[in-house]
């Protein structure tokens, strides 16, 4: 292999995790956005999608192998049983709890958050142990450049690669499309630009927050059942390091900031890559973590975020 | 506020401020005194063994919940990486103080102690710097990077730390020609376990910590912190250097920290990289805040409360249950078992507290008028509606 192809085949690999660090972004991103808070349990929400598209994908015994319309019945099966369980779970959380702290002082939300996090993650263990869980390796292994289109290279594009950004783009884009072009979009950008007055307006404010952990629960649960196929794996801490990430991401974009949550999920994706493969992967999180702190210094409000007046 | 003041009478609340105080402080210091003879009495039976072992580490714990309350309480800077410091403290007493350091020197305990107190205030500066432009969450993820990269750091540097292998033993300190922690105590009749001259360090330690945290409070830079806290830009025009107060929040904060490390070490004789990951520093936010942020009566209840929760209910949690249900004959209780679900637990009692008191156990008065302020305010624009 080429120094170049090298360079490109890494490339390939930090986009796609990148891109499943865009999903989980949005979610932080989305929910800080409206009422200004990390949502340290959305880490956890990923991590029980990963879970329940695991449960569904076991019911059906399925190996790589298995007729290919029972194989996409039963993969669209878990991508919406793990979208719809994150959706509500994530929902029910405001719901129950977040929504009883709207006007407490702003660190109760926080820790809050941090309880359930431990919550959903105890709900891990329990459903699949403390050990990592294999999760079937169920897309075809073809390579798209080599056997597809018969190029004569050593870099792999895999169907898996592909499947990634097939999934992760449209959800992209049709998330940005609901948030600058309909009426529920509109009224999430009001109530997040000033909740009374959006409240004066007539914006029901609950349903309208209620709507945006909805929203990201369920990106959050495609990232699980994105993750699942992709990496092979379940494991109830997954939840904590990928919402690191994505947290950094959602950060390094410029929080509140969709554009920026994709944009961070990216770069932190291609920098961890890089990191992995040029220095070494015990590395990588201070080498991730050491560029997020450069940014910040520069640029205060990461890299879109509006550098907002201090209001006096 | 003021009506259930009166309410409670004159006596009490009739005292001047210096006076309450006081006697808060002296009541506490003499539970904490006799503490170790209650134990085997009182406590042993209920907790299965001596609940030193429970108490040092959450002590220690506590000890960190009042640093970091300076940085988050006092000078609201929301701090996510605060183990870092707690990390830098117990290295630099290992660095001095085991025969696996690379230093080529060795130095007594007291030393290495004062010497963890100064390396943790440095690279509370050191960190401190690169945030001082941030604002809010912003300043909060910087510092998270800075709690995941510490010990990253030290797990790296294998040929000096050891890697995840450790570093073991490690120095003790000196008391009247024995060293703490190997023998135990005799005094008369009564034998207290080889753990409990710790405890009394820690505790002596804890009251230097307390009057220095309340007399910075009372200090100029300590109603500068609180300025800085309540508006920035306000206090900047006051005539406050907004750069020197936070850095000596930062480094204040810090050094707290590194006494705690030192002790921690020392006790324990053995520290790895994973013993001061994220969850350590989501611990003693968890305790700053729960308490009642920025009162420091309040974090040292929050931090007791929730380690021995942590520590101590939840292990016990289920013998406990279990032995309610076979003496009054309720199957489910009695065949209970709940050592798969500690995180469960600490999860439910950090949600049912917050959404119940979302000012903390003990918020601090200032705090407690802010809310009661913001309520008003609230109702008023409400009316205008």
């Amino acid at each position: 292999m080429h120094d170049a192809e090298i360079l490109v085949q890494v490339l390939i690999l930090g986009l796609a995790n990148g891109a499943l660090f865009a999903l989980i972004a949005l979610g932080y991103t989305l929910v800080y956005g409206i009422i200004e808070l990390i949502n340290f349990a959305h880490g956890e929400v990923y991590m029980i999608g990963t879970f329940t598209a695991l449960t569904v994908v076991l019911q059906f015994g399925l190996t790589r192998n298995s007729p290919p319309p029972l194989l996409i019945l039963a993969l669209a099966l878990a991508l919406i049983a793990a979208t719809v369980v994150c959706a509500l779970l994530n929902a029910g959380i405001e719901r129950l709890a977040y929504r009883r702290l709207r006007n407490a002082p702003r660190l109760a939300p926080l820790i809050t958050a941090i309880g359930f996090s431990f919550i959903l993650m105890n709900i891990g263990l329990y459903w699949y142990g403390a050990s990592q869980v294999r999760f079937p390796d169920l897309l075809p292994s073809v390579d798209i450049l080599r056997d597809w289109l018969h190029l004569n290279t050593a870099i792999a594009f895999t169907v898996k690669d592909l499947f990634v950004l097939l999934l992760t783009v449209p959800l992209l884009v049709g998330l940005n499309l609901f948030v600058s072009r309909t009426r529920l979009g509109k009224a999430m950008r009001a109530t997040a630009q000033d909740r009374e007055a959006a409240a004066l307006m007539g914006i029901d404010i609950n349903l309208t927050i209620g709507l945006t952990f909805l929203i990201g629960g369920a990106l959050a649960g495609s990232a699980g059942f994105i993750s699942g196929l992709y990496n092979n794996s379940a494991w109830f801490q997954q939840g904590f390091r990928g919402g690191l990430m994505a947290f950094t991401a959602a950060v390094l974009g410029g929080i509140g900031n969709l554009t920026g949550a994709v944009l961070g999920g990216l770069i932190i994706g291609v920098i961890s890559a890089l990191s992995d493969f040029y220095l070494d992967p015990r590395w990588t999180q201070p080498v991730v973590f050491g560029i997020l702190v450069i940014i910040m210094v520069f640029r205060p409000s990461g890299l879109l975020g509006e550098q907002v007046p201090e209001k006096v | 506020m003021s009506a259930e003041a009166t309410a409670r009478g004159a006596g009490w609340s009739g005292l001047p401020e210096r006076q309450r105080r006081v006697i808060q402080f002296g009541i506490a210091l003499l539970f904490a005194l006799i503490y170790p003879f209650l134990d085997g009495p009182l406590l042993a039976p209920l907790f299965g063994g001596s609940t030193m072992g429970i108490m040092i580490p959450v002590l220690l714990y506590t000890l960190l919940a009042l640093g970091l309350n300076i940085v988050v309480g006092y000078a609201g800077l929301l701090d996510l990486g605060y183990a870092a410091f707690f990390a830098i403290g117990a290295y630099t007493t290992a660095f001095l103080t085991s025969p696996q350091s690379p230093l080529p020197f060795r130095t007594d305990f007291w030393v290495a102690l004062m010497a963890s107190w100064l390396v943790a205030a440095t690279f509370g500066v050191i960190l401190g710097a690169p945030t001082l432009r941030l604002r809010g969450d912003y300043l909060a993820i910087v510092t998270l990077a800075f709690g995941e990269i510490v010990p990253r750091v030290f797990l790296n540097l294998e040929q000096w730390t050891g890697g995840a292998r450790g570093m073991n033993p490690i120095g003790r300190p000196e008391l009247f020609g024995y060293e703490v922690g190997l023998f135990p105590v005799h005094i008369g009749s009564l034998v207290l376990g080889a753990q409990v001259p710790w405890y009394y360090l820690i505790v002596a330690v804890g009251i230097v910590s307390i009057w220095a945290i309340t007399r910075l409070h009372d200090s100029r830079l300590g109603r500068a912190w609180i300025a800085m806290r309540e508006d920035e830009v306000a206090a900047a025009s006051m005539g406050i250097n907004l750069v020197q107060t936070k850095l000596l929040a930062f480094a204040m904060g810090a050094s707290f920290s590194g006494f705690a490390g030192a002790i921690f070490a020392s006790i324990f004789q053995f520290i790895d990289p994973f013993q001061f990951e994220f969850s350590i520093s989501i611990m003693v936010l968890a305790m700053v805040i729960l308490g009642g942020i920025g009162n420091i009566w309040g974090v040292l209840a929050g931090g007791i409360v929730l380690g021995v929760f942590d520590r101590g209910v939840s292990a016990q949690l289920s013998a406990w249950l279990r032995s309610i249900g076979s003496t009054l004959g309720i199957p489910v209780l009695a065949t209970i078992d709940l050592s798969q679900s500690r995180l469960l637990i600490f999860g439910l009692a950090l949600v049912i507290l917050m959404v119940w008191r979302p000012e903390g156990l003990f918020p601090s008065a200032r705090r407690r008028a802010e809310l009661h302020q913001d309520e008003t305010e609230v109702a008023a624009h409400g009316g205008l509606a």
